[in-house]
This record gives structure tokens, C-alpha cells and sequence, in this order.
């Protein structure tokens, strides 16, 4: 029982790590209809950027902040210099625009970081809590708590606000938003910058625990999609779900069968949805009209 | 002379000129290796520009039959005691079994959801490739000897010079009567519409899967002539990043142009080497190099060229 | 025997029933004509009938064989063609291409053949491009067979697409409203296209709202609505059927029709 606990907590806490990926994947495939393979790359950017301006002196919180506005602000470059001038292409073009993109910044960071694991301090300290038997990181719960401020913070903005309707507006039929006034243009800017965000903070988060380095974001965004799949794509619920089943899987699958090929589980994941369930767990059926 | 030029081979047999002339200008062994990698790129570039270019599929985890063909002949040499030249058969009839098997369900998807699940296939080879410690040697790699043909060792740059060049020109010559055949109008068609196909008779499914498992074996070719040379072979060899870089070197030498295999892999292979102070900064120029090319000139440099030699003849 | 049997053919998405409970029966070397409002379910019908849908209820019969559920490139290789309402042209190739592959299912070589281009795939190119050349001739397009199809006008397009067809030698062609677009003067070249075509001995099968082409044509004409029949009978018979003209114009629409003209 006490494993099963433990797995339970790790699987988790990446599994929030997961879920904030999906969400920032289904934000802008809603927004956009692109599937952004450089999610990855904000969480690392997130992680990475805080541990090397902390390294260079400045104050822990003031090198989160900063770092989450450096990732939104390439995130905002990315979509007006790499998928704005693409706009119309065909989304193979445009997944592949978004893979050039996570090379080249994982390439940079390589540059401009280095290429060593870091970490960062945790917020409440590193003595694990008891339960259950169990040993539970504190940062584990920070994460937790963190996904779930995200999450709801996200909701009402979406679900409460103008600017979130007109969030759901261009989701929904782009021609017909810039029909009624919506500026997509900003909105889309707007999703790409929220993801860039939430994937930054998820970096800042997780990096404690998990470590950080230049090319954690491959295998991140490859999860993330997984999950935003597996909670059914374009469902920002389901995105959440689906990463935190994710992670689950993986806990339960490395502590019970095998760690090596931990990171198989995601893809055998997006191949049993592909071809079990293409519309995720929430998702709605597509039929494709002729 | 312009029925000459005309002629469905006429890129082959240029291609082959220029492998029998290029030895005159190498200054030294070196040209010889970087010309190997030239060619045995270009193969896998060519098998994967079959099934992207032609067919309009895609694939990003092409480097998985890379690895294998490439491992296929060291475990071969290492583990089973074979002879080289059955260890490249073996790796490219498993390389062949594996994209049979995989192929049928996953080219049910299209687009992006095709994209990922081969990103998939991709990354799950290397993951197989750097865990199974004991067959693969795990993340180090193994050692790869020598060809040996008839009792003759072959190696070094100048065996695979000729050998990567021959085998290119071979298998630019089987794409080349490919395209001019009914199998290839019918990957073209598929390509502009699935839909019209299957209306016409042409079994879609059955076709795409045949240009897959092609595709792979032209791949794990490749991948075997690399391990020889390299005479190592390590994970990397199918990893993301490689086989981004053979679809970078597709789109740069032109989707569906024959041709422009060789001028993507020539661009991909030789800019590094000749820049190596940038080696540091390899990944950031493909990450440009991708989104540059995706961007603004999908249809690859060689389009023009493409037009007089590569495209479909009537 | 019929050409074509479609015995209570039912279908729905979600909860439309988009095709209802439709029957029909086509001789051989008619031409037989589904006519009816938007929405009615017509696309829906020729979908169900060359397999890109699988029907839920009933069953389609091709020359008197069962073909229910089949794929559409098993149809194909038994007679069965189609024209698409919004063209599904192989843009990228050329038009002399595209009708070549139309001849694909009387192409005989394999992948192996084809990658090693045997003699018999050289001998296999020159047949196939003669047929292809000769369709082209037939509805006029041979002056283009070069240009790539993307560059033809819109006019020539639809043509196109009926030469591939036709390349495939079907016992059954279905025409998907291959009038929609045309101007007066290409929609007559179409009428004559069809005669021919029958007079060849193909059973065509007309999608189609230019009702002059339909009234002209036509040896038959079933009429559907809301996914159910509302009647068939010939061009006259269907003409003067109120029901129709009610589904056509509305109720107000067809009471005013009959107050206007009697």
C-alpha cells in the first residue's frame, strides 16, 4: 500500500507537470489549430532561465518572474515570426515549423545556459512528509497546488471573461470571430503567450524535483501531447486528465514493470488513443463530411 | 540529345558521372569520407522523399530504421558471428518486417496525427536501442568491424565512397523507373487525393504501406553503410534529431524531387563540416534551417530543377 | 438484372438521418437522374453507393452482385465510377496524368515490375498513355494534355474529371453535379458528353440541380427529399408531381406557382 501510495504521489506530480503541457498544447490548438511542439521548451526555458539569473545573483522570486516573462515573450515571437508568415499551411508544415523551433531553442540553450542537469531550491524544504506509509516531497504538493491555481485561474479567465469568450469564438470558427470584430490575430498572440506561461510556471515548479536541463523539453512536449490527446484533443479538461492519467501510468508502469522504458508509456499511449479512441477520453467524435 | 536528356535514367546516369569524375579533384582521404556521408544520407533521404514527396506521407522517426540497419550490422558482427553482408540483408528484411507491421495500422492517420505517431516509432527504437544494454551496448554504443567481401576486407572512406555512391545511383535509378511507372502515378494520386484514388481502384492502404516498408529499407541500408564506416554505432543514430535532419534535407532539396535528395543531403552534411567552428551551434542552424525552409520556401531549392529532371514524365 | 440496386438504403449522423429508407433500381444504358432541394440527402445517396459510406441499413447491388459495405476500390474493380461535386482532381499532375490513372485497375504490374521497370512496364506506360490520349480526345481536351490539371479553367476541369472516369471503363458512372458552375454553354457540351457516353453503353447515374440538363436527359428521375422518396417517374411525370413542386418551392411557394400558372 505504501508503494502503491508512492507511485501514486510521483505519478502525480509529473502527471501536473503533463497536464499544464496539454493544457498549453490545447489552448493554442484551439486558438490555431497548430499542434505546437516548442510547449516543451517552455517549461524548460521556465526552469533553466530561473536557476541561471538566481546563479547570477538575482533574487529567487524576482528570477521566476523574469524567466516566465522570457518564455512568454518567445513564445509571442514565435507565433508572429514562425507560424503568422505560415498561416494557410498544412498542418504537417506547421508541426514541422514548430519542431524547427523547439530545436533551435533547445540548440540556444545549449549555448546560453549549458549543458549540465541544475536544480532549484524547494519552497518549503527537501524533508519528505509521511503519509500512508508513503514519503511525499512538499514540492510534490507545491506542484499539485500550483496546477490547480493554474487550472482555475485559466477557467474563469475562459469561462467568465469577454476576453475569454472571445477566446472560445476563435476556437470555434475563426472567419466568423473576425467577422464580429474579434481581433484572432491578438487572440491567438494571447494563447501562445498564456501557454508559454503555464509551461514556464510548470518548469519553475517541478524543477526542484525533477532537475532541469536544455533538452528536458523534447520528451515534455511528446508527453503533453499524449496527454492532451488522451483526455481528447482540444478539450482544455481533458488535457488536464489526460496528464495527470499520464503520469500515473508512467508511476505505476516504472514501479510495477519497468523504469527503463518509462518514457515508452507515452507513446504507446498516443498509439492505443490513435487507434482505440481518436477522440480521447473527453473529446467529441469528429465525422469527416465529404 | 535532348531524347537523351529526355530519358526516364538521365539523373541516374548524371548522378554517376559525377561519382566516377569527383575522386579527381579530392585533395585528400578526407573528400572521400565526406562524400560517403554524402551518399549514404542521400539514400536515406531518397527512400524517405518516396514516401513524403511522392506518396504525401510523412514520417519523423525515420532514423528508427536507420538505427536499425545500423545495428542490425554490428550485433550481427558482434553477437551472431554473421558476415557482414548478411547482417545488411537481415537489417534491411527487418527494417522491411518492422515498417509492414507498424505501417498498416499507423498510415490509417494523416497529417499531424500521422507526424507524432511516427515521432513516436522513432523515439521508441532509440529508447529499445540505448536500454537493451546487453544486445546494444546501451548509450556508449558498440564497435562495428570491418566488411569483409569474398575475403577481401573493405574499409575505410574510399570502400565507401564507392560502395554508398554505387548504391546510391541504384537505388536513384529503382525511384526513378518508380516514378514512371503505374505504381507511381498511383502514389502521386494518393498524394493529391485519397479520395478520388480509391475511386479509381487504386487499393490506397496496400500502396502506402509498400512505399513505407521501401522507404525503410532504403533507410536501413543506409544505416548499415553508416555503422560500417563510422565503424561504431551509437543510439544517436536514430534519435529525433536525426531523422528531423532527414526530413530537413527532403524539404531542402525539394519535396518529390529525386534529385534534390542528393542536394539536401550534399547541404546538410558538407555545411557543417566546412563551418565547424559552428559546431556548437548545429542544433540552432537546423532548428533555422527547418523553419526557414517550412516557411518560406516549402518547395525546396531544387524546384526549378526539379521541373527538367525530377518530376513525372508522360 | 440491374445496373444498379439500392434496396432501402438508410444512414444517419449523430441523429439526422441523412439517407431514409431509399430504394431504387437502375436498367442498364439509362440515364437515370436523383434530383431534390439541398439537404435532401443526394451526395449522401452517391457516398452510400460508392462506398466511402458504409450504409446502416439495406443494401446496394452493382450488375446483381451484393456489393453492400464494400470498399470504393473494390467497387471500382467492378465497374462502378464517380464524379466528385467539388472536383477531386490530381491538381499536381498533368491532365494527360491524370486520366492515366484512371486506367489503373487494367494496369497489370506489380511494385517489384515497377521498381525494376521490366519490359513489361515500359509496354504497360505506352498502352495506358494511348487510352488516356484517345479519352482526352473524346471530350476535347486533348490540346491540354500536357499542362499540369491545377491551370486548366473550370469548365475544362469538370471534363477532366469525367475523362478519368471514363478511362476506367465503368458499367456504372455516377455523375456528382457535374452541371454546378457551368455556364449555359458548358453545361450543353456536358449534355452532349453524357449522350455519348450512354451511347457507349456506360449506365450513368445524375446528381444534379440544372434543371434543364435533368429535364433533357434524363430517362428517369428519382426524386428525394428530407432523405426519403418523394417520387420517380420520367421527366414529364416528375414535372407535373405537386409533391415535388411542394418540396422544391414550399407549400406558399407551390400555391402561388399554381396560382400564376393555372
Amino acid at each position: 500500500m505504501a508503494e502503491f501510495l508512492q507511485f501514486a504521489f510521483s505519478g502525480l506530480t509529473v502527471g501536473a507537470v503533463y497536464a499544464l503541457v496539454a493544457l498549453g498544447f490545447t489552448l493554442i490548438y484551439n486558438a490555431s489549430g497548430v499542434v505546437n511542439f516548442a510547449q516543451g521548451e517552455f517549461v524548460m526555458l521556465g526552469g533553466m532561465s530561473t536557476v541561471f539569473l538566481a546563479l547570477a545573483g538575482m533574487p529567487l522570486p524576482f528570477a521566476a518572474l523574469i524567466a516566465v516573462v522570457v518564455a512568454v515573450a518567445i513564445g509571442l515571437v514565435l507565433h508572429r515570426f514562425a507560424i503568422e508568415p505560415a498561416r494557410g499551411a498544412g498542418p504537417v508544415t506547421l508541426i514541422m515549423i514548430t519542431i524547427g523551433a523547439s530545436i533551435f531553442l533547445r540548440g540556444a540553450a545549449q549555448i546560453v545556459f549549458d549543458k549540465r542537469f541544475h536544480s532549484l531550491p524547494p519552497l518549503f524544504g527537501a524533508d519528505p512528509i509521511r503519509f500512508g506509509g508513503a514519503a511525499i516531497l512538499p514540492q510534490s504538493l507545491v506542484v499539485l497546488a500550483g496546477a490547480v491555481v493554474v487550472v482555475t485561474l485559466l477557467w474563469a479567465v475562459i469561462d467568465r471573461t469577454l476576453l475569454g469568450k472571445a477566446v472560445i469564438a476563435t476556437a470555434a470558427n475563426r472567419l466568423a470571430a473576425r467577422l464580429v470584430g474579434i481581433n484572432t490575430r491578438r487572440i491567438v498572440d494571447f494563447s501562445f503567450a498564456v501557454s508559454a506561461a503555464i509551461g514556464a510556471i510548470a518548469g519553475i515548479l517541478v524543477t526542484p524535483i525533477t532537475l532541469t536541463s536544455y533538452d528536458v523539453g523534447t520528451l515534455l512536449a511528446l508527453k503533453g501531447f499524449a496527454g492532451a490527446m488522451l483526455g481528447g484533443m482540444g478539450s482544455a479538461f481533458g488535457a488536464v486528465v489526460g496528464g495527470l492519467l499520464l503520469g500515473l501510468l508512467e508511476a505505476f508502469s516504472a514501479g510495477y514493470i519497468s523504469s527503463n522504458y518509462k518514457d515508452a508509456v507515452a507513446f504507446l499511449v498516443i498509439l492505443a488513443v490513435l487507434f482505440m479512441m481518436p477522440q480521447g477520453l473527453l473529446g467529441r467524435a469528429q465525422v469527416e463530411r465529404v | 540529345m535532348r531524347a537523351l536528356l529526355d530519358h526516364r535514367l538521365a539523373p541516374a546516369v548524371a548522378i554517376a558521372v559525377i561519382l566516377l569524375l569527383l575522386p579527381l579533384v579530392f585533395p585528400s582521404t578526407y573528400y572521400y569520407r565526406i562524400a560517403a556521408l554524402v551518399f549514404i544520407f542521400a539514400l536515406a533521404s531518397l527512400g524517405l522523399n518516396l514516401l513524403m514527396g511522392f506518396a504525401g506521407q510523412v514520417s519523423l522517426g525515420h532514423a528508427g530504421f536507420l538505427g536499425i540497419g545500423a545495428y542490425a550490422v554490428a550485433i550481427g558482427a558482434t553477437h551472431l558471428g554473421l558476415p557482414c553482408w548478411l547482417s545488411i540483408l537481415g537489417g534491411a528484411s527487418l527494417s522491411g518486417l518492422i515498417a509492414f507491421t507498424v505501417g498498416r495500422p499507423i498510415l490509417q492517420l494523416k497529417g499531424q496525427y500521422l507526424a507524432v505517431a511516427t515521432l513516436g516509432f522513432g523515439l521508441l527504437v532509440a529508447i529499445v536501442l540505448t536500454n537493451e544494454a546487453a544486445w546494444t551496448g546501451g548509450p556508449d554504443g558498440m564497435l562495428v568491424p570491418h566488411l569483409v567481401l569474398f575475403g577481401f576486407p573493405l574499409h575505410g572512406p574510399r570502400a565507401w565512397y564507392w560502395i554508398g555512391g554505387v548504391t546510391f545511383v541504384i537505388g536513384t535509378a529503382l525511384a526513378l523507373n518508380l516514378v514512371d511507372s503505374p505504381m507511381g502515378r498511383a502514389l502521386q494520386a494518393i498524394h493529391d487525393s485519397e479520395v478520388a484514388s480509391r475511386m479509381l481502384g487504386i487499393d490506397v492502404a496496400r500502396q502506402k504501406l509498400a512505399i513505407f516498408v521501401i522507404s525503410a529499407i532504403y533507410a536501413s541500408v543506409a544505416g548499415s553503410y553508416l555503422a560500417l564506416l563510422n565503424e561504431l554505432v551509437t543510439p544517436d543514430v536514430s534519435g529525433f534529431l536525426r531523422s528531423i535532419e532527414l526530413v530537413a534535407m527532403v524539404v531542402l532539396g525539394g519535396m518529390g524531387s529525386v534529385v534534390g535528395s542528393l542536394v539536401g543531403a550534399t547541404l546538410l552534411v558538407v555545411l557543417p563540416q566546412v563551418l565547424t567552428l559552428l559546431h556548437e551551434y548545429e542544433q540552432m542552424v537546423l532548428g533555422i534551417v527547418v523553419m526557414g525552409f517550412m516557411i518560406f520556401l516549402r518547395h525546396g531549392i531544387v524546384q526549378g530543377i526539379a521541373a527538367v529532371f525530377g518530376r513525372t514524365r508522360t | 438484372m440491374t445496373a444498379l440496386e439500392v434496396e432501402r438504403l438508410s444512414i444517419a449522423f449523430g441523429g439526422v438521418r441523412a439517407v431514409s429508407d431509399v430504394s431504387l433500381s437502375v436498367p442498364f444504358g439509362l440515364v437515370f437522374s436523383i434530383i431534390g432541394p439541398n439537404g435532401a440527402g443526394k451526395t449522401t445517396l452517391l457516398n452510400l453507393i460508392s462506398g466511402v459510406y458504409a450504409p446502416q441499413d439495406g443494401y446496394v447491388r452493382l450488375g446483381g452482385e451484393d456489393v453492400t459495405g464494400l470498399a470504393p476500390h473494390l467497387l471500382a474493380r467492378r465497374g462502378l465510377s464517380r464524379t466528385f461535386q467539388n472536383l477531386q482532381l490530381f491538381l499536381r499532375m498533368t491532365v494527360l496524368d491524370n486520366v492515366m490513372v484512371g486506367r489503373h485497375r487494367h494496369e497489370s504490374t506489380g511494385t517489384l515490375s515497377d521498381l525494376l521497370h521490366l519490359p513489361s512496364v515500359g509496354r504497360q506506360n505506352r498502352q495506358t498513355r494511348e487510352v488516356a490520349r484517345s479519352v482526352l480526345a473524346r471530350v476535347g481536351l486533348a490540346a491540354h494534355a500536357d499542362r499540369p490539371a491545377g491551370s486548366l479553367a473550370f469548365g475544362d476541369l469538370r471534363r477532366l474529371e469525367i475523362a478519368r472516369a471514363l478511362a476506367s471503363e465503368p458499367k456504372v458512372l455516377l455523375l456528382d453535379e457535374p452541371a454546378a458552375g457551368c455556364n449555359p454553354v458548358e453545361t450543353g457540351q456536358l449534355d452532349g458528353i453524357i449522350r455519348s457516353i450512354v451511347k457507349d453503353g456506360v449506365t450513368v447515374v445524375l446528381v444534379e440541380h440544372d434543371m434543364r440538363l435533368v429535364m433533357n436527359i434524363s430517362d428517369r428521375i428519382h426524386v428525394l427529399a428530407n432523405g426519403k422518396t418523394l417520387a420517380e417517374g420520367t421527366a414529364a411525370e416528375v414535372r407535373s408531381n405537386a409533391a415535388v413542386v411542394e418540396a422544391y418551392l414550399g407549400v406558399h411557394g407551390s400555391q402561388e406557382a399554381a396560382r400564376a400558372f393555372g
